[in-house]
Formats: structure tokens, C-alpha cells, sequence
């Protein structure tokens, strides 16, 4: 007799938690803040035409997407670095976006355009004025991000051999260093190409804009994908909602918000 | 109904006074346990005293932030203590008792504001005249030492006016009647007599510099340097654990725990010093 009450207690328990007994599937995201606005769009947009998917989208940074996909907290990690470290080995990546990596400086700088060298040797503090670049007599504020940051390192690994000076300014975030950039007439930064607005100069490097043509040319050199990664071989809804991110209409979105297509 | 009795009441009641405490047990606990076996495993003195902060190498040594720490506390207490001291003597001994009623409820007001909006006025407003009239970044410990110093006042007015306030009327009148003016009355007596609780004061606010995070790593720029003049960037040992521990994993985030550990040795010393000399207080009277 029990066990009959407490099957029905069960049965109508999750009668009601599956909401007019569709079942539903859950996706869970997490990773990469700065894929992350993008993700949770994606995901509106999916769950949309497909009312039985529940997808939700954490942020946390790559390190945190690499662990919650391996540790099954999430079904999808976000990472946005070169290369992936070892503790990725054992989840599939599949490449969703890509996201350029802008030097900026303040509108109010007349320098247009550095080689990755002069990058180099700016965040090393081996150039410390605007004069030897032919700007104006000013010394050069370098900001750079905190030691961990996808962004950081992936600029790093593409620049190569940074070994940053000592008092460059760190700021925690794309946004916090767009802002210091804004205020600082000699500063220079690095962010991402889809958080560059109108109150920041973006620079070209070795003469070429960060476009996406100038980035399937290979012309423009900074730039990092952006991965998705599952544990195992992707299956069912999460291969769906990956499938969907990959389509016509899924790289769409991404292109219209400052990402770049991968298709 | 033996539960809302007398009894009741008194082992609820030790239950919620209990809760407060264990939680700050768990906290140290769990901050020992993280942090500890890192610094033993790394070596006190390397962790301590070397300056190479480059995680993705393995470097972890935090002494540019424990000097950027005491620079910035230090530099908020040159502002801060003698404004606040000043304003507490105004107050109590010059001021009408009306514009006491006023002023001091605006200075509380001061402690309420959220530490992002003073770290929002500095990057706005303080960082750009730094940098336009004396130089540098801007984001520097300068501009630490003038947002925390700004910050820490509301603790040092208020329990500077609490204790010299607690002065016995009769201590005043004794050296008035002796001829002495306000102010000498004030300096010799009335502040002599105060003088453990506006050291407490100091103390509480130093701590409460010590442990500011969010305006400081708005305002100070964070480079892991040794600052070599105030308008340097620096980074403090809060700012350090904030910046990175989203990031962090393995070696990486055990060694911001072990930050915290120095840290919170630091707040346990400063806030024994602080509740002596509150005690002192009591045993003068």
C-alpha cells in the first residue's frame, strides 16, 4: 500500500515538474565571458522554435567551462583560447565563432596603425613613448588584463614572448578596460572585437583591419576561436542546439553582435 | 508548548548568538585549509618576500602586494585620521549641539554609500586630475589613498566623538574652572582622556582600509608593483584575490586563498589592537 502512494507521489511529482507532461531536456552552458552574451541569445532564439529544449547559460570564464564540461556540471563548455590546455583532452571542441582581438587607444592618439612588434615591445616596456612611434611626446599607459584571462592569453600566445611590464595597468574586464582606454588620452589596450565602440580608436595591425575578410586572408593575426566543448561525442539536443549555432541563421546572430562566422 | 517558555527562548536565542560565531569558525576553517598547505608547500618566505607574481609560470610571491597594502592603508590613514579627528573635536567641543544633530547623521550617511560609487567618483573624477596636474596613470596610490581616506572617515568621526563624548563633564569643568580655554581644555584634558578611543578609531578604520576591495581596484590601477612613488599603480592584497579568482584553478587559486589567509592575520591582529584600547577605555573611567 505504501509503495503504492509513493509511486503515485512520484508520478504526479513529475507530472507536474515537466509542466502539462511534455517532458523537457536541459542544456546547461557555462565558460567564456565573452562568448557568454552571445550563447544566452542563441539560446532564446532556440528554445523558441524548440519548446521542449530548456537551455541555460553561466559564465565563469574558459578555465570554468573546461572543468564544468569535465565534471559534468554543464553539458557544454565555453572557451575562448588558442590553444587548449590539457585538461580539454578528453572533450570533443567543436569551433563556433571566432573573435578578433583589437589593440585600442584614445580617440585623441594620432597613431593608426602598429607592427606586432612595436606591440610587443610596448607591453614589454621597451617602447615607453608615443614620440618613438611618431605620436605625440607622451609616456605610453599600458592596460592589460589579469593573469588567467582568455583574452590576455591568447593575446599573448599570438604576439609571442610578452614578458609584460612591470606597471601596466590591470583591469578584470573587456569593459573596465575599454573604460580606462576612454579616459586615458595615452594609454593603449587590447579587447575584443565585439565590445569596441565609438569611444575607443581601434588600430589596424601590420596594416590590416580586423575584418572577417582580412581574417580568412589570414592579413589579420589576432584572433582566437571560440570552442564549444562536450564530453564525449555530441548527441541528441545538445548536438541539435550545437547544429543550430553552426547554421545559416545561428552564425547570423553571432555576425550581426561583433563575432565573426566561422561559415 | 514548552518551546516559546522562558527556556525556549533562552536556547533559541544562544542557538542565534552561536550561528554568528560558527560561521566565522567555518570561514577561518575553510580559509586555513585552503591557503595553509600552499604556503608550507611553497615556503613562507618565497610566498612572503619574493616579487614575482606570474601564475601562468608558477610564481606566486606576494610582496609588492603586502607593501602596496600598507602603503595604501597608511596613506588613507594620513588623510583620513587627522580629518576625522579634527571633525570629532569640532563636534564635541566647538560646535552648538544643534549643528551636532545635523552634521553627524550626514557623516553616517557617508558609510552607507556603496564602495563601487566611491570607486566610480575616483576613476571619473579623481583619476583624471591626478593625471592631468601631477602625472602618470592617473589610476595610482594616490588615488587609493584619497578614495579609502574619504572612506574610512564615518568610523573614526563617529566612535572618535563616542569616546570623547564619554568624557565626564565634570573633567571640563574642572579645567575651565582653572582658567584654561576651550582648546587647551581640549588637548590637555579632554583628548588625554579620550585617547584609547580615538587610537581605536584609527585602528577600526585602518582595518577597514586593509580590507577595502572593490573602490581600490577601481582606483588603483592593480600592476603588481613595488610602488616607487604615490603615483604609481599598485595592487593590494584584496584587489589580488577579487581580480583573479574567476580565473584561477589548482596551484593558481590556492595561493589567492593563501592571500586571504595573510590577510585575514592582518584584520585578527588589527582588530585586537583596535577592542584593547577600547577595553582601556572602560578601565579609565
Amino acid at each position: 500500500m505504501k509503495k503504492t502512494i509513493l509511486a503515485s507521489l512520484v508520478v504526479a511529482a513529475v507530472f507536474m515538474l515537466s509542466g502539462c507532461g511534455k517532458s523537457k531536456t536541459s542544456i546547461t552552458l557555462a565558460g567564456s565571458t565573452a562568448f557568454q552574451p552571445f550563447a544566452e541569445k542563441l539560446a532564446e532564439q532556440y528554445m523558441e522554435q524548440n519548446k521542449n529544449v530548456n537551455i541555460t547559460v553561466q559564465g565563469g570564464g574558459s578555465s570554468v567551462g573546461i572543468q564544468s564540461a569535465n565534471s559534468g556540471a554543464a553539458q557544454i563548455g565555453m572557451a575562448d583560447l588558442v590553444t587548449l590546455p590539457a585538461e580539454a583532452n578528453g572533450l570533443t571542441p567543436t569551433v563556433v565563432a571566432q573573435d578578433g582581438v583589437v589593440i585600442v587607444v584614445n580617440p585623441k592618439n594620432s597613431i593608426t596603425n602598429l607592427t606586432s612588434d612595436q606591440i610587443r615591445d610596448i607591453f614589454n616596456g621597451k617602447i615607453t613613448n608615443w614620440k618613438e612611434l611618431g605620436g605625440q611626446d607622451a609616456p605610453i599607459t599600458v592596460v592589460s588584463r589579469e593573469a588567467g584571462s582568455g583574452t590576455r592569453s591568447s593575446f599573448e600566445e599570438i604576439i609571442k614572448n610578452v614578458n609584460l611590464l612591470k606597471n601596466a595597468l590591470i583591469q578584470d574586464s573587456n569593459g573596465t578596460v575599454r573604460e580606462t582606454v576612454a579616459n586615458d588620452p595615452n594609454s593603449v589596450g587590447y579587447l575584443s572585437h565585439g565590445l569596441v565602440n565609438e569611444k575607443v580608436k581601434a588600430l589596424t595591425v601590420d596594416n590590416s583591419e580586423c575584418t572577417p575578410a582580412n581574417i580568412a586572408d589570414g592579413k589579420y593575426k589576432l584572433v582566437r576561436p571560440i570552442f564549444l566543448l562536450v564530453k564525449g561525442t555530441p548527441q541528441g539536443e545538445i548536438k541539435n542546439f550545437i547544429d543550430y549555432i553552426l547554421s545559416a541563421e545561428g552564425q547570423k546572430t553571432i555576425k550581426s553582435d561583433g563575432l565573426l562566422p566561422v561559415k | 508548548m514548552r518551546i516559546f517558555g522562558e527556556n525556549g527562548v533562552r536556547r533559541i536565542l544562544m542557538l542565534t548568538a552561536f550561528s554568528a560565531i560558527s560561521a566565522l569558525l567555518l570561514i577561518a576553517l575553510f580559509i586555513l585549509n585552503e591557503g595553509l598547505p600552499f604556503i608550507f608547500r611553497y615556503g613562507v618566505s618565497n610566498f612572503l618576500f619574493t616579487s614575482e607574481w606570474i601564475p601562468a609560470k608558477g610564481l606566486f610571491g606576494i610582496f609588492p602586494m603586502i607593501m602596496s597594502s600598507i602603503w595604501v592603508t597608511l596613506g588613507a590613514m594620513m588623510i583620513g585620521a587627522p580629518l576625522g579627528v579634527a571633525g570629532a573635536i569640532f563636534l564635541t567641543e566647538y560646535a552648538p549641539p544643534a549643528v551636532m544633530k545635523i552634521i553627524k547623521p550626514t557623516i553616517e550617511l557617508l558609510a552607507s554609500i556603496p564602495s563601487v560609487v566611491y570607486g566610480f567618483i575616483g576613476v571619473m573624477v579623481l583619476a583624471p586630475i591626478i593625471r592631468e596636474y601631477f602625472g602618470g596613470p592617473g589610476l595610482s596610490l594616490l588615488a587609493g589613498c584619497i578614495i579609502l581616506g574619504i572612506m574610512i572617515l564615518p568610523t573614526v568621526i563617529s566612535i572618535s566623538i563616542d569616546s570623547i563624548l564619554a568624557v565626564p563633564r565634570s573633567y571640563r569643568e574642572g579645567s575651565l574652572a582653572l582658567g584654561a580655554t576651550t582648546w587647551q581644555t581640549t588637548h590637555m584634558v579632554t583628548l588625554k582622556a579620550a585617547r584609547s578611543g580615538i587610537v581605536a578609531s584609527i585602528v577600526l578604520g585602518l582595518g577597514r582600509a586593509i580590507g577595502e576591495t572593490m573602490a581600490v581596484i577601481m582606483v588603483a590601477g592593480n600592476s603588481v608593483n613595488i610602488p616607487s612613488s604615490a603615483l604609481d599603480s599598485v595592487r593590494t592584497l584584496t584587489a589580488n584575490i577579487a581580480l583573479e579568482m574567476s580565473y584561477a584553478t589548482g596551484m593558481h587559486r590556492q595561493a589567492l586563498f593563501a592571500t586571504g589567509v595573510v590577510l585575514f592575520i592582518v584584520i585578527i591582529i588589527l582588530n585586537s589592537i583596535a577592542s584593547t584600547a577600547i577595553r582601556k577605555r572602560k578601565t579609565y573611567k
